[in-house]
């Protein structure tokens, strides 16, 4: 209850202690019904209170993990030092924690990797031991030992684990002695192009090159042939040189159509270890994970133990204590290889403690401090099934998702709902920089079953309040309602495979668009009603507005639909194309949900905005439409309007012809003045000047003089 | 139109003017040729109805039909290729179904010379539609210019026209609004229509904070005509079809000889955003009469009524948390004052007025549990929100507005100051810059002030402060109330002596907060951020029957 009641106020930001007292009045009575079930479901751990761990412990790490970590201090009782940058410094997990220590401005390098300055925070409030969450420093076992010296426990794994499994190459040979499968091919560091070309040609295509010292997809390349096999190379080596400084790679055979399942292993410094059961995390982007489950609808009993003892003697082999994850392939045929070993605790880490009940932080902190694990292997169970979806601030239409940045202008956790989970160090008002990683938060739902925990997710998508941003929510609502990621039927291709020309958003069916339109149309009728009811006393009498039949035209794109709504009691009736919708719901315009009953089923839909020339952006289904509805007689007028071609160069200068360019007038970083000229483009004899629209510093320019460009093409791009 | 008014003014403007008679002549012309060309079957008939024996019941039948009409088919149809409305289409798709009640639509010019006086050349209901009709409901008079007739040339009728409904505005007490599309003055007519305009003018000016006037620019407005928006509240514009100028780019070639556009030289780019002359634009006629009726829902209908109240869905202790980070901790860096207005107002629902003209300041119209206010705001985003000549002048014209139409006005205040430079004090911001304090000052409606952040020297003063008898003057924990920023304090309190840097702390530590201007009762409260709106709300409730006057006087003498 505790600690909900504090994961909810940090999602209310209210700074002062009173006011976080009349919050929690305030709300209480939701929350407790939440933490009810919740407590119940996830950290069901048996808690020892006289169990004496830290007084003190620093979280070396930023948003949501930090906060996830404070949350579990908090309720072993333990202080918390929060480490910050300078523009995070009234970031939420600054807020939780009781005590909070500026390490540097804002870019990574100069604060949250900046081991002096952490160092100092941890001399200067006493912490005797540093939880690094995940990135950042978790990995780090330069940091491992520098708290070592210092007698400041590390809450992971000890210095020569992080070391054995953090080298890509040396924990494969480390696997392999351990007895654990591993991917056939497997070779060592590659010097030249050609030398990568005789690894590929005797392990056999298609072959995936990558950094030995990157993690996650960082630097890694699938090559199908020779050709691609030197383009890999040239690519991931320069790009492991520029991100680990190391330049060293790895080939190795790449499985098709594999599944990412990862095993949670839990270990303590006498020598127990556990697995908690898989998470299938084959929904990548680009190598990223975007939506996780427990357990995989794939693996069946015999196949979990063997992996899971697998996994377990990976983690004994190397002494492994605290929690850590060993990340598997799995092909079609349920043979399983060694990926790599994650030792610190992972993004996805909620959906285990939804099924097995165990806080895994609230464990780590015990194994650093040296208790024995609680449990043993019998006492883990499979409660029901938990999915998590990662929403993050990312265009999805854009390859899956390329990042947005914004401030949150608008911002509401759908905890309302049963059995959800939010993990997040956001707020409504916080900022999503260029600095840090795009995460809003993880979603993470659960019940009995499969489809209990997905049709938990579709509502608690819908019921998410996000702007100021664009995020992800209509990619991960199509992928949870797809029929083949339903069926289980997935592995790490599915993205591309189910949409091969990129993320479109939901797709409507005829049904599913007539109610779009229908709750368009009556939004716009209540709003339209609501203009016309003025209050007090008036010198002039108002003409009472009293109609119940109206004639709309409604857009979509570039559908046009004539309908009639009329109205009675609450209900309205929205009739096109001969056919009939009843909407009804809480008509809230202030509001940016929107709980409509369509038909005699409930939708959540969301009203982004709504103007004076009738545009309604309403999210359906969890994707934008942007609808218009007009009078009758204003529909039919629009026609007579001009297309006005829709331009937001003002970032960007594209060529306006096919051309030669004469002149470059900028170079990157020149801050330009509105009409000030950027280049002059030759085309039919007349040399055309092409000016700033806006004053702006020239981000990067693409052409240079004497090339030829062709219409459309990008010239200049400004900031 | 504006041959008249330069010849009046000087002989040397004679030259000048007979040009733009001449252009001027030509464009008419080209509506009065036109209008000769193959007669429609109308005109015949009205002529053959004339010496008819049809009834007067038919002859107002016919008269009504040919008044819908226009100027016939062929112009309404070149009017829509434009890309613009007719003026009956504009006025049906401004107010409410069936709500329009016309005037005058039997009236016709009485020019008889270049034979203006053939039957050809008569259209009943000349080049305006006039009337009245509601919009939500709600009493507006509207005239409407018709460009098929003559090219919405202006003749003494048509003046006769607006000004009959504009007195009647008067006496009643309800907005004027006017679409505006016309090709200027009716040459034919010469100082009848001069004298039109004169009318109208007066008219104008006698209306100035009696009722809203509202002008729609939706086509030419040139020459002398200009100064009819230019009189009224608000002036807005449509997207490539309307223009505004004293005088047209063939003019001004031959003057001073610049090369230039009709849309560069007054188009609604032009006077959004380099004139300030129109107070919004639009993308077409379509837009901008459905963005009008959303406008006219703020306004009361004359300076007798309060503000209007309409049913709010948004709760007026709606606490915004988000408030309480949004100013950065650094008092150098900026943000932006429209994210504060958007979470505190009814809705998030905030019409700007001049958002692209002198943009630091933020002016404009929203709600606050259903109540209408005036918002004025710095804008820290833009020129670290300093005032200039642009932004006081922007800023004062919309005070003045408010305080005339019983609106409340809410100022959030982070201000440096005022921009120095030469340009500035050549340009006067002196004289400039006392117009927005003059404004503030002579306000009697409610006003509420918040200082978000930086409330520093004159400026401070200035932004409806506690001495100029704002009502409820706030200020957020982050208040810096100083008479400049530290550095430049200690710079000239320790002047020549060492130490600058601790002296600066010391100065920071005393006035950069909020406490010197509480302690003196210069701020009424210190509040916390998200509390913001709940206040305001409380605050506006109270402040209802607030009653103020300002001494006898013919009128004020704001340094114009």
């Amino acid at each position: 209850m505790t600690l909900w009641m504090i994961g909810n106020m940090a999602a209310h930001s209210v700074p002062s202690t009173l006011k976080r007292l009349l919050f929690a009045v305030k709300y209480s009575p939701l929350q407790s019904r939440c933490c009810a079930v919740q407590r119940e479901a996830q950290y069901s751990t048996i808690s020892i209170p006289s169990e004496k761990t830290f007084d003190k412990i620093l979280i070396a790490n930023r948003g949501e993990i930090a906060c996830r970590v404070i949350k579990t201090c908090k309720k072993m009782g333990i202080q918390t030092v929060a480490v910050h940058s300078d523009v995070d410094s009234s970031a939420v997990h600054v807020k939780m924690a009781d005590e909070a220590v500026c390490v540097g401005s804002a870019p990574t390098s100069k604060s949250y990797l900046n081991m002096d300055a952490i160092m100092d925070a941890i001399r200067v409030t006493g912490a005797q031991a540093v939880h690094p969450g995940y990135g950042f420093l978790s990995e780090n076992k330069e940091f491992a030992k520098r708290l070592a010296a210092e007698g400041v426990a590390f809450i992971g794994p000890d210095t020569h684990a992080i070391q054995a499994m953090g080298d890509k190459i040396e924990s494969k040979l480390i696997a392999k002695a351990a007895k654990v499968n591993t991917i056939p091919g497997f070779d060592g560091v590659v010097k030249t192009a050609e030398e990568a070309v005789k690894i590929a040609q005797e392990i056999g295509y298609p072959v995936m090159i990558k950094a030995s010292a990157g993690g996650g997809g960082k630097g890694m390349r699938i090559a199908w042939n020779d050709e691609e096999t030197r383009e890999g190379f040239r690519f991931s080596s320069q790009e492991a040189a520029s991100s680990f400084g190391d330049d060293r790679l790895l080939i190795e055979k790449y499985i098709d159509n594999p599944r990412h399942i990862e095993i949670q292993v839990l270990a303590d410094k006498h020598g127990n270890a556990l697995w908690l059961n898989e998470r299938e995390c084959s929904i990548q982007r680009r190598n990223q994970k975007v939506v996780e489950e427990a357990p995989s609808t794939f693996l069946d009993p015999v196949t979990r133990r063997a992996m899971g003892e697998q996994a377990v003697q990976l983690a004994k082999a190397v002494q492994y204590s605290s929690a850590g994850t060993v990340e598997f392939l799995v092909d079609s045929k349920k043979n399983f290889y060694f990926l790599e070993m994650n030792t610190r605790l992972q993004v996805e880490h909620p959906i285990t403690e939804c099924i097995t009940g165990l806080d895994l932080v609230e464990q780590m902190i015990r194994v650093a401090k040296g208790y024995q694990l609680q449990h043993t292997q019998d006492d883990i169970p499979i409660n029901g099934w938990a999915i998590e979806c990662r929403v993050y601030a990312e265009d999805p239409y854009k390859s899956f998702g390329l990042p947005s940045i914004g401030r949150l202008s608008q911002y509401q956790e759908p905890l309302d709902l049963d059995k959800v989970r939010v993990d997040s160090g956001i707020q409504e008002g916080s900022d999503i920089s260029i600095y840090y990683d795009p995460m809003i938060s993880k979603l993470i739902t659960y019940g009995a079953t499969r489809a209990e925990a997905l049709g938990r997710m579709e509502d608690a998508l819908d019921n998410y309040v996000i702007r100021g941003v664009t995020h992800n929510i209509p990619l991960l609502r199509e992928i949870i309602t797809h029929p083949r990621f339903v069926s289980g039927h997935i592995s790490t291709n599915f993205l591309p495979e189910v949409y091969p020309d990129g993320f479109k958003g939901h797709q409507l069916e005829a049904d599913a668009k007539r109610e779009l339109l229908a709750s368009a149309a009556v939004l716009y009728i209540t709003a339209e009603l609501r203009s016309a009811k003025v209050l007090g006393t008036q010198r002039v009498a108002s003409t009472p507005v009293e109609c119940s039949h109206w004639e709309l035209c409604v857009e979509l794109g570039e559908e046009r639909q004539d309908v009639e709504i009329s109205k009675s009691g609450t209900v309205y009736t929205v009739e096109m194309d001969g056919a009939k919708v009843e909407v009804w719901g809480a008509l809230n315009l202030a509001s940016p949900l929107l709980p409509l009953t369509i038909n005699g089923t409930q939708r959540m839909l969301q009203c982004l905005s709504r103007d004076a020339a009738g545009v309604i952006v309403l999210q359906y289904l969890g994707t934008l439409f942007k609808v218009r509805v007009l009078s009758k007689l204003a529909a039919e007028l629009n026609s007579y309007m001009p297309e006005k071609v829709s331009e937001d160069t003002s970032s960007i200068l594209r060529s306006p012809m096919p051309g030669t360019v004469v002149a470059v007038s900028v170079k990157p970083g020149d801050t330009v003045a509105e009409g000030q000229e950027i280049c002059v483009i030759e085309a039919m004899k007349m040399q055309n000047s092409l000016t700033a629209v806006k004053q702006a510093k020239v981000k990067s320019v693409h052409c240079k003089p004497g090339e030829t460009v062709g219409e459309g093409d990008l010239l200049v791009e400004l900031e | 139109m504006m041959a008249a008014i330069s010849v009046a003014r000087s002989s040397c403007g004679l030259i000048n003017g007979l040009k733009v008679s001449l252009r001027s002549v030509t464009r008419v012309k080209y509506g009065a040729v036109s209008a000769t060309v193959p007669q429609t079957s109308l005109h015949r008939s009205c002529r053959w109805y004339s010496v008819s024996h049809l009834s007067v019941k038919e002859r107002i039948d016919q008269k009504r039909q040919a008044a819908l009409q226009g100027g016939g088919q062929q112009r309404i149809e070149a009017q829509h290729k434009r890309g613009k409305l007719t003026a009956r289409e504009r006025v049906q798709l401004l107010l409410d179904p069936e709500s329009f009640v016309e005037t005058d639509m039997f009236v016709e010019h009485r020019c008889a010379d270049f034979g203006m006086e053939q039957d050809r050349n008569k259209f009943p209901g000349d080049s305006v539609v006039t009337g009245r009709g509601r919009i939500n409901g709600r009493l507006v008079y509207v005239f409407s210019q018709d460009f098929t007739v003559f090219g919405g040339s202006l003749s003494g009728a048509h003046a006769q026209k607006i000004c009959k409904i504009m007195d009647q505005a008067m006496t009643v007490g309800a907005p004027v609004i006017g679409l505006n599309d016309s090709g200027g003055a009716r040459i034919q007519e010469g100082v009848e229509s001069l004298a039109g305009y004169a009318d109208i003018f007066l008219r104008n000016v006698m209306a100035s904070g009696v009722i809203p006037q509202i002008s729609l620019i939706m086509g030419p407005c040139a020459g002398g005509a200009v100064y009819s928006p230019a009189l009224t509240d608000f002036t807005f514009m449509v997207k490539d079809t309307s223009y505004l100028f004293i005088t047209g780019p063939d003019v001004v070639k031959s003057v001073t000889n610049e090369d230039v556009t009709q849309e560069e030289l007054g188009g609604a780019k032009t006077h959004t955003t380099v004139s300030g002359v129109a107070h919004r634009a639009f993308e077409n006629d379509i837009e901008a009469l459905l963005n009008l009726r959303e406008f006219f829902n703020f306004l009361p209908l004359s300076n007798q009524d309060p503000a209007p109240i309409r049913e709010s869905h948004d709760s007026s202790d709606r606490l915004v948390p988000s408030l309480d980070s949004i100013v950065p901790l650094e008092s150098t860096k900026a943000y932006d004052m429209l994210d504060i207005i958007h979470a505190i107002v009814d809705e998030r629902d905030f019409f700007e007025i001049m958002p692209n003209y002198a943009k630091n300041i933020v002016v404009g119209f929203a709600r606050m549990n259903g109540r209408t206010v005036g918002i004025v705001g710095n804008q820290p985003k833009v020129a670290s929100g300093c005032l200039d000549i642009n932004s006081s002048v922007k800023g004062a014209r919309f005070v003045r507005f408010c305080d005339a139409f019983n609106i409340p006005i809410i100022t959030f205040v982070d201000v440096p100051g005022f921009l120095p430079g030469t340009a500035q004090e050549y340009g006067g911001i002196i004289r400039h810059g006392a117009k927005l304090l003059f404004a503030f000052a002579e306000a009697t409606v409610p006003k509420i002030t918040i200082i978000t952040r930086k409330a520093y020297g004159g400026a401070y003063d200035v932004m409806s402060s506690k001495h100029l008898r704002g009502d409820v003057n706030y200020a957020w924990p982050t208040a810096e109330v100083a008479v400049m920023g530290a550095k430049g304090a200690v710079q000239i309190i320790f002047r020549g002596k060492e130490n600058q840097a601790e002296a600066e702390a010391e100065y920071v530590e005393k006035f950069a907060n909020p406490f010197p201007a509480a302690v003196r009762g210069f701020v009424d409260d210190i509040i916390e951020p998200a509390t913001t709106r709940k206040k305001i709300c409380q605050d506006l409730e109270m402040l209802a029957s607030k009653k103020q006057v300002n001494p006898w006087k013919k009128h004020a003498n704001i340094p114009l």
